[in-house]
């Protein structure tokens, strides 16, 4: 009897070492990382302003990005109200998931499916303006169905999204896309079209869109 | 006494199995190591949870429960008692009916099969017979 129960504590002991060892580790990878295949659907990305702007700026973007997420809260406020609230700029969000980051086709994936419901943009900020969940490298599924709480998504349908992981063909197009126009990092725009070269900051997109505009007219 | 000793040896492993599990939902673990299977696949999808307790967690505490009565039941004042036999061999059966849906979600909803999910199958299905075998031999051996 007292082997047996050596056994146990030997078996406690390399278990409960191999548990602690593996809580050590850095966490990789992202929780059911989207199937890389090609988007059948013809998916453009999601877009705010009118359809009849006279420019469309198109962002390529990361979710995981600290940069992007300090574009989103800090220069695409003044964004939405100088330049898409008045007519001015159509903007068409494009997923650029970079590989470096664990989360980040997760968070794509998360916005897709609030897009479904007619809440990407929601969900967008959630993801960007809540984004402690990108520093802690852990596992934000359980976040990003608190902003699906939060935004008012029906979670069935959410989790049914996520699960099957229905958008993960877009946001890999997306990637094959941005790619293709030779985008490098994030946030990356192109403004008609063209890349634009010039410094993600509110006033020169709002000094760039008034100068083409004037030449429109 | 070799039936209650090689459920408590499972229940044990089964426990470090299923808190494996659980830390990686809570976040605690960022990635599981799961080879060729679709470990994460099962383990974030929405059956990974039951009235928003992660499933996982329900296997810490039945594992945990089946190791503490094992135990007890090798005692020597206990090694006889029947009543310890009726409670292994009823909740294994909780826990073998949970196995068996858990594997059919994974098989026929999911389509995907997590590793360490079957190990845990093994592990219960290994402890339900065993824990059948140790009642009907209490039973046969009743005054």
């Amino acid at each position: 009897m007292k082997g047996f129960y050596l056994l146990l504590v030997g078996v406690a002991v390399v278990g409960g070492g191999v548990l602690w060892y593996g809580s050590q580790r850095t966490p990789a990878p992202a929780p059911s990382a989207p199937v890389p295949v090609a988007a059948t659907d013809g998916f453009r990305g999601y877009t705010m302003g009118s359809d009849s702007a006279p420019t469309e700026i198109t962002e390529y973007s990361d979710f995981e990005c600290p940069f992007c997420a300090s574009f989103a809260t800090v220069q695409m406020p003044v964004i939405r109200e100088q330049l898409i609230a008045t007519g001015k700029v159509r903007w068409r969000y494009r997923d650029f998931p970079l590989p470096t980051h664990a989360y980040s086709r997760y968070a794509a994936l998360a916005a897709q499916c609030a897009g479904e419901q007619g809440k990407f943009w929601d969900m967008h900020d959630q993801l960007f303006t809540s984004h402690q969940w990108a520093q802690t490298g852990k596992n934000p599924r359980g976040v990003f169905r608190d902003f699906a709480r939060g935004i008012g998504l029906d979670l069935d349908k959410y989790d049914a999204c996520m699960d099957s992981q229905r958008y993960a063909g877009r946001i890999q197009a997306s990637v094959q896309e941005g790619e293709a126009r030779s985008v490098k990092g994030t946030p990356s725009f192109y403004v008609n079209g063209r890349p634009y070269q010039g410094r993600s900051a509110s006033d020169d997109f709002k000094a760039l869109v008034d100068s083409l505009t004037k030449k429109h007219k | 006494m070799i039936r209650r000793q090689a459920i408590v040896l499972l229940a044990l492993v089964g426990l470090l199995v299923a808190t494996y599990l659980w830390l990686y939902k809570i976040g605690v673990l960022g990635q599981l190591q799961c080879g060729t299977g679709s470990c994460e696949y099962v383990q974030t999808s929405r059956y990974a949870e039951l009235l928003g307790v992660p499933v996982a967690l329900y296997g810490v505490v039945g594992y945990a429960t089946l190791l503490g009565l094992g135990l007890a039941g090798l005692q020597p004042a206990m090694a006889s008692d029947r009543r310890v036999s009726v409670l292994l061999a009823a909740l294994a059966t909780v826990g073998f009916g949970f196995t068996l849906y858990l594997t059919a979600i994974e098989l026929f909803v999911l389509h995907a099969i997590c590793r360490w999910c079957v190990a845990s199958a093994v592990i219960m299905t290994a402890t339900w017979v065993l824990s059948l075998a140790d009642l009907r031999r209490q039973a046969s051996h009743a005054p």
